[in-house]
């Protein structure tokens, strides 16, 4: 397999999108379209990682996530291996730095993890000599969301910078928009969000995007509309008084997305409460990229896998 | 503690005593563990049979140095800390006593808790002064008894570590507090709004995707305290200021007639949150660290006398504490051996004078505490710290005396520090 190598990638690890220059990203997106295509084969199955090791760590629940990993790392050829462990048994008994000792005793070349605590990734990196991929870590980062993001918007709009993203809901709780914003804003695109002030962290204008105070001015003529799931076990905390309250107000619908651009993409990570923060009909509809974004998280994680070891 | 050690005749230093305003190059002499002279010259023939000569040029000499909230682990957590190796790590940092917080396992909040740790702390090379508990466990429910901690020794009472959630259980200690004459040290802070805080809200807890813990969750309990105090006439001391806004609301309460006291500890002076940098759960601390601003203006506040001390909130763990998750990680730091060397930073630096020094470590200390110290006067107890202010050093692993390492100081290169501490007359520490 040949890649353009006119920029190496660097990285020994990917933990978040912040440590990614531009060239970075740019490589990782044009591996990952190349490498897309093996997908569509009959056998979809390369050679290029065989006899490498991935470890998936998950100490959260995740279907998409965790499958994507592994279905990337099974069409490079490598041999991966799944652990589903829960916070709670990890706070009861064995360390995270013990777990992750013991799984770097057994040579593996990739530990892919996630984790409800932010930062994690960045500690097992502190303690094991493999590469260390971030599945997403509390309220921190999902990097390879970002650049699945990234290259989904690429693919439909031909470009990312000089665009308008606008990301909708739980800014505040939500590792994927941290990632996108960082991402996108890296790539020259302009983002704003909005939604319910309880879920607007302080200091996000800091990391690069523009705080809007109504719906309408942040999807005002964006290119790219992106719902971001609520997560329900929030209410508890009183950020918001009600699902109906936040599908009302808050919910993505056909009226919301009037104002953006007549082409615009409609964008969601999943998994999507159906009638909270995204009308279904628009996540089923033609402006709807939302399976596009999966598929294309399988091409974005094997050009991570190849890129970090050693596919330069 | 009446001693049989030699009599000592510290000579050539310079000794700096505020409550006389002395500020002067002098000799001291120390006998039978009481300071029994001072002046330019001792003559020989006046100096009692086998005193020692000690020269002290270059270095200064000040009364005895207080920590007044550490936290020393035992009983309960000896892995961490015990009573004798804090005080180990209180005689090398130049503290001759410390007062220890009672978040212990069982919490000190009764009579026998307070007089094990004093049995304990009897062959120690420190003072340990036991803090009793505000309430039964602390658990902010009812009152623990006050009487039977006063008269187990106990200097005053805190439910530190916890805040007093309840603001009429915290009327009802301030009151019943007055009646034996103890202190009442709050920490305060709104568990509602810090929740599940692991750092100061910001800019930075966003980027770093941690939970942040705003600063009113601080200037607000700090706010109600000051009101029941005022109320009740009765006096209280805020612990661990880290914010810009408490530094405030102490100073008008100071300048209406309240009686509040307060302390800061050197990370707060030292340190922003930026210290977290990559998840160091070395900087992860309750209150959290700051900002720029709120180190301004602690400093100012330090030096204008609206924070009356410097404490260290000497926080013992083990890794198994700090080398997690960083949401999962203890508060907390030791630093009973770094404390005189950050403030002298300050000193250094033109924010302090020598002698504000010595009233934030010494003077105050023992005056909120109501306990004997904070004098070189003649007849007092000869509890002494010397401080060498042109001592470099790097403080390494290797040097640390505490049972436990956690500091993000390791590594430093300091200027100035306790090089002698002197105990009833008895040296506890020296490295002349």
């Amino acid at each position: 397999m040949t890649m353009e190598a006119a920029h190496r990638f660097p990285h020994k690890h990917l933990l978040s999108l912040e440590d990614l220059s531009r060239d970075d990203i740019g490589l990782v997106l044009s591996v990952a379209a190349s490498l897309k295509e093996i997908s569509t084969r009959s056998i979809k199955k390369v050679p290029t990682l065989r006899g490498k090791t991935v470890i998936n760590l998950f100490f959260e629940p995740s279907t998409r996530t965790r499958l994507s990993f592994e279905i990337a790392a099974k069409r490079m050829s490598a041999d991966t291996y799944n652990i589903a462990a829960a916070t709670s048994s990890a706070r009861k008994g064995e360390s995270l730095v013990d777990t992750a000792r013991n799984l770097a005793a057994m040579a593996p070349d990739v530990i892919v993890i996630r984790h409800a605590c932010s930062g994690t990734p960045q500690l097992l990196t502190n303690h094991i000599d493999a590469s260390v991929i971030n599945a997403g870590d509390g309220a921190h980062e999902h990097p390879s969301q970002g650049l699945l993001d990234l290259m989904t918007v690429q693919e439909h709009k031909g470009r990312i910078a000089g665009l308008t993203v606008a990301i909708i809901g739980d800014i505040a709780h939500s590792r994927v928009a941290h990632s996108n914003i960082i991402g996108f804003t890296k790539m020259g695109a302009r983002v704003r969000v909005a939604g319910p002030a309880t879920l607007i962290p302080p200091g996000i204008a800091r990391l690069g995007a523009q705080v809007c105070s109504t719906m309408h001015k942040a999807v005002d003529n964006a290119d790219v509309v992106m719902a971001l799931r609520i997560q329900t076990e929030r209410q508890n905390e009183s950020l918001v008084p009600s699902l109906r309250e936040y599908a009302r107000f808050f919910g993505i619908s056909s009226r919301t997305i009037a104002a953006a651009k007549p082409d615009a993409i409609i964008m969601h990570p999943g998994p999507i409460n159906r009638g909270v923060e995204l009308d279904p009909a628009l996540a089923d509809g033609p402006r709807s990229v939302i399976l596009e974004q999966v598929t294309n998280g399988v091409a974005v994680r094997m050009a991570l896998l190849y890129l970090i070891m050693g596919g330069n | 503690m009446a001693s049989p050690h030699p009599p000592l005749l510290l000579k050539n230093g310079r000794v700096i005593d505020p409550v006389s305003g002395t500020d002067k190059r002098c000799a001291i002499l120390v006998a039978d563990g009481r300071i029994a002279g001072t002046g330019k010259q001792f003559r020989a023939s006046s100096l009692p049979a086998g005193a020692r000569t000690i020269d002290l040029k270059g270095k200064w000499l000040c009364p005895g140095f207080i920590d007044m909230h550490v936290h020393l682990r035992e009983p309960g957590e000896e892995y961490k800390e015990t009573i004798a190796s804090g005080a180990r790590a209180a005689a090398a940092g130049g503290f001759t006593a410390v007062a220890c917080m009672p978040n212990t396992r069982p919490v000190n909040d009764c009579a026998t808790v307070t007089a094990l740790i004093l049995e304990q702390a009897r062959h120690a090379p420190a003072r340990v002064y036991p803090v009793g508990a505000i309430s039964q466990g602390s658990r902010g429910e009812a009152l623990a008894e006050y009487g039977e901690l006063k008269k187990a020794g106990a200097v005053a009472v805190s439910d530190d570590g916890r805040p007093v959630t309840n603001g009429q259980l915290m009327r009802r200690a301030l009151e019943y507090a007055g009646n034996f004459g103890l202190r009442i040290i709050s920490h305060a802070e709104d568990l509602g709004l810090s929740g599940v805080g692991v750092m100061n809200e910001g800019d930075l807890s966003t980027r770093l995707g941690l939970r942040g813990i705003p600063r009113p969750a601080e200037d607000i309990m700090v706010y109600r305290d000051i009101s029941l105090a005022c109320y009740t006439r009765r006096p209280i001391h805020i612990a661990h200021v880290s914010t810009k806004e408490t530094v405030a609301l102490i100073r008008w309460a100071k300048a209406n007639g309240c009686q509040v006291t307060a302390e800061t500890a050197p990370h707060y002076f030292t340190l922003t949150e930026e210290a977290i940098g990559k998840y160091n759960t070395l900087a992860k601390m309750n209150p959290p660290l700051r900002t720029l601003e709120d180190v301004a203006a602690i400093k100012a506040g330090l030096a204008d006398g609206t924070i009356d001390a410097i404490a260290s909130d000497h926080a013992p763990h083990s890794p198994l504490e700090k080398e997690v998750e960083f949401d999962l990680a203890a508060n907390g730091i030791i630093g009973l051996e770094t404390a005189v060397p950050l403030a002298l930073e300050l000193v250094r630096a033109g924010v302090l004078t020598e002698a504000r020094l010595v009233e934030l470590f010494s003077v105050n200390p023992a005056r909120i505490l109501g306990v004997e110290g904070g004098t070189l006067a003649e007849g007092a107890r000869a509890d002494l710290t010397v401080i060498d202010p042109a001592r470099k050093f790097v403080y390494t692993r290797d040097m640390v005396v505490s049972r436990s390492a956690n500091t993000p100081f390791l590594g430093q290169t300091f200027h100035g520090k306790a090089v002698l501490t002197i105990v009833d007359g008895m040296i506890t520490h020296s490295e002349l």
